[in-house]
């Protein structure tokens, strides 16, 4: 004999909020990232014993230079800073076509070595025998075309037969990372080393450099990588906001069904969207080779490809906050790893603390898309 | 012709096959404790993190425990390590669950976010532990290690090691420490818990369609929080298995590398089923390390050690053009479930 369950309205139960005001919004993430930063704090004073403040401000002067520093010192670390923002932006604006049709692109790393390791192959093949304009546009289509390559693979297999592209794109990146590493065998330097060096350190050719800009933003920077980026972000936007593809794609990441009854040819969009995804991973790369290292090693990724997805989502696929996203990253990373240094700690610590940030950020993402209704609170007219 | 059987010979040994079994081990940990996950609808891509956080769990434990106590007696010593690897590990786990479950936060995102921060903890640790117990140079618990490592006092026998037929088969199958017999016996167990049980074929209904599983009075969230946590154990054991039977009990930034990734594509080979990864890790195991017997050095080396992510891929292609329906992942995979939403 069974007892008829009464039925109770749960203690607390939760309901789907429609769109949140902007300013409202804003107000949860600055609430998740203070608490965030309590929790750091703690994190931080109980591992170093250091004052947070002293913390913080050792994390401002490696972000952006020591005070007492000479101008031309502080320009260097400022400049680093934002070279890694931007490159992190522009894989992180590579992602975002692609996240916006639903399709997981995880392969962001693989991509990027594969893009850097074309323009590593142009330098050292044609470094001497072009001229320097041709050689760089040779540089950059390779880049474009391996990094595309590697993100059509997935997505051909995504389309016609609906295989996991998580996965998928995840396995591409170890076989990208191990091409890489049998190159640097390949093309190494010295016997033995594993490691190629620095490419044309004799020549230069195919470095990126300022020197006609005559001085104009310091003897070492990176604007280069700032101009292509800011334009790759307007770009993006215009291309998510304006343009048929980027409508197309949007549609067919909501629901397949209704793009396929609209008479949106489906598979072509994802390959299409793969397709430039990957590419501008790819430049990613050539940026990397091209503007900052001027070598490959598996290492030049550095997990950017994993981290971009983060940035992608915490914007929401919007490019310009993408920038504020990318700089807080980069300033954590770079921020924690000084106070680490500093004293005498793993610099695996500025991980520790990216990642505590990440579980409030995403956390807080609840409270934007729901809203909470306790019991014997106020009846709402429905 | 000599070449092919040079390379075949170093194939067929004893011993290759105990170093596939070595490097399996930690795959098969990892590989059952994503099933468990993905089972109940979670693709848990901080599985790589997972499993730093249980290795060093372990390590840490072991470590203070062996500083701790006057005469460090090995048994006591290794269950201490174990609970604080699965503390850990399930720690981790919960990270996730709390995240994907009750805040509904994209899976993708939140598993990379857990191995940013799994990874970063296991080398930040592993790293400073000497340093913030005012201690100097690397972090060894080597009673620990060896009390892991211990393994059948028949094998090391001297009727065994002066027969080659015998010492063969001891290599090949009884000269591991218990926790790879653990890590079979726990693919065993949840397999039939997944195949045979009622409480399985709730958690498969739950990763399939857990609106359905819902209208049926399972509990979604609760199958959900408690696969994920045991998940994160049993793979958090893996780690544990690294650190103390592979590297005997010490530490070393990084060397744990891409396991987790790929016991995650070893959940693919296996086609989400837990007996069939036992002898699919060990294969992985012998792929990973084939590149050590073949007799080529240098760049083409390197090719070999790509061969478990092609394998990977292939199955994965391969599955998705069969659309057999028992070998596919589940139905709602990377889902979040909210019961108000149609």
């Amino acid at each position: 004999m069974k007892k008829e369950q009464t039925l109770r309205e749960p203690f607390v139960r939760m309901v789907k909020r429609d769109a949140m005001p902007g300013w409202q919004r804003a107000c949860i993430y600055a609430l998740a990232l203070l608490l965030a930063l309590i929790v750091c704090s703690a994190v931080i004073v109980a591992f170093t014993g250091l004052n947070p403040v002293t913390v913080f401000k050792t994390m401002f002067e490696t972000t952006f230079g020591t005070p007492d520093l000479a101008w031309k010192n502080r320009a260097m670390s400022i400049w680093t800073t934002v070279r890694d923002t931007m490159i992190l932006l522009c894989v992180a604006l590579a992602l975002v076509p692609a996240f916006r049709m639903r399709f997981w692109n995880i392969g962001g790393e693989g991509q990027i070595l594969v893009g850097g390791l074309a323009t590593a192959f142009a330098m050292r093949q044609f470094g001497d025998a072009m001229p320097t304009w041709l050689l760089f546009t040779y540089m950059v289509c390779f880049s474009l075309l391996a990094g595309m390559v590697w993100g059509l693979l997935p997505a051909v297999f995504k389309a016609f037969w609906n295989t996991n592209e998580t996965l998928f794109t995840l396995m591409m990146n170890y076989i990208a990372i191990q091409i890489v590493s049998a190159f640097s065998i390949l093309w190494e330097a010295k016997q033995g080393s594993g490691s190629i060096g620095v490419i044309n350190k004799a020549t230069k050719a195919g470095h990126m450099t300022t020197s006609w800009l005559s001085g104009a933003f310091g003897t070492k920077n990176y604007i280069i990588d700032v101009m292509i980026v800011l334009a790759l972000t307007i770009l993006i936007f215009v291309y998510m906001k304006y343009t048929k593809h980027g409508y197309e794609l949007t549609v067919v990441g909501e629901s397949g069904n209704t793009a396929r009854y609209a008479g949106i040819n489906v598979r072509r969009v994802i390959i299409r969207t793969m397709a430039l995804s990957g590419a501008l991973c790819g430049l990613a790369g050539f940026i990397l080779v091209s503007g900052s290292s001027h070598t490959i090693s598996t290492n030049t990724a550095g997990g950017r490809g994993f981290t971009a997805i983060i940035v992608a989502w915490l914007a929401k696929f919007n490019p310009f906050m993408m920038i504020v996203i990318s700089f807080f990253l980069v300033f954590m990373d770079y921020g924690a790893k000084g106070v680490a240094t500093s004293c005498g700690l793993n610099k695996a610590f500025s991980d520790i603390i990216t990642g505590i940030i990440l579980f409030f950020i995403l956390g807080s993402e609840f409270f934007i898309n729901y809203r909470l209704v306790f019991r014997g609170g106020r009846k709402e007219a429905l | 012709m000599q070449f092919v059987l040079t390379v075949l010979k170093s194939f067929f040994t004893s011993a290759f096959f105990h170093a596939a079994v070595m490097q399996g081990i930690p795959l098969l940990y990892g590989a059952v404790g994503e099933i468990l996950t993905e089972k109940s609808g979670n693709l848990n891509l901080g599985i790589a993190g997972i499993m730093y956080m249980g290795g060093i769990g372990g390590l840490i434990g072991a470590f203070l425990y062996e500083n701790a106590a006057a005469s460090p007696i090995p048994f006591v010593a290794m269950m201490v390590s174990i609970l604080s690897a699965l503390l850990l590990a399930t720690l981790g786990g919960l990270i996730y669950a709390v995240l994907t479950i009750t805040f509904r936060a994209n899976q993708n995102v939140t598993g990379l976010a857990l191995t940013t921060f799994g990874v970063g903890f296991g080398n930040f640790m592993g790293g400073s532990i000497m340093k913030l117990t005012g201690k100097t140079g690397q972090i060894t618990v080597y009673l620990t290690g060896k009390a892991f490592k211990s393994t059948f006092a028949f094998a090391a026998s001297e009727t065994v090691v002066n027969n080659p037929f015998l010492n063969a088969i001891c290599t090949m199958f009884f000269s591991y420490g218990f926790l790879t017999y653990f890590a079979i016996a726990i693919a065993v167990a949840a397999g039939y818990f997944l195949a045979r049980t009622r409480k399985g074929l709730n958690l498969r209904a739950v990763g399939e369609s857990p609106a359905t599983a819902d209208a049926n009075n399972i509990n979604v969230s609760r199958y959900k929080y408690v696969a994920i946590c045991v998940g994160a154990a049993i793979a958090g054991l893996g780690g544990l298995y690294f650190v103390m039977e592979y590297m005997g009990g010490t530490w070393q930034n990084d060397a744990f590398g891409d396991r987790g990734w790929l016991a995650i594509a070893l959940v693919i080979f296996a086609l989400w089923k837990p007996v069939r990864a036992i002898w699919a890790s060990i294969l992985f195991g012998g792929l990973y390390v084939l590149y050590t017997r073949i007799p080529i050095a240098g760049a083409t080396q390197e090719f070999f050690k790509m061969v478990p992510y092609v394998v990977t891929i292939i199955v994965l292609g391969i599955t998705s053009f069969r659309k057999r329906p028992e070998d596919q992942p589940p139905q709602s995979l990377g889902l979040a479930y909210f019961r108000e939403e149609r």
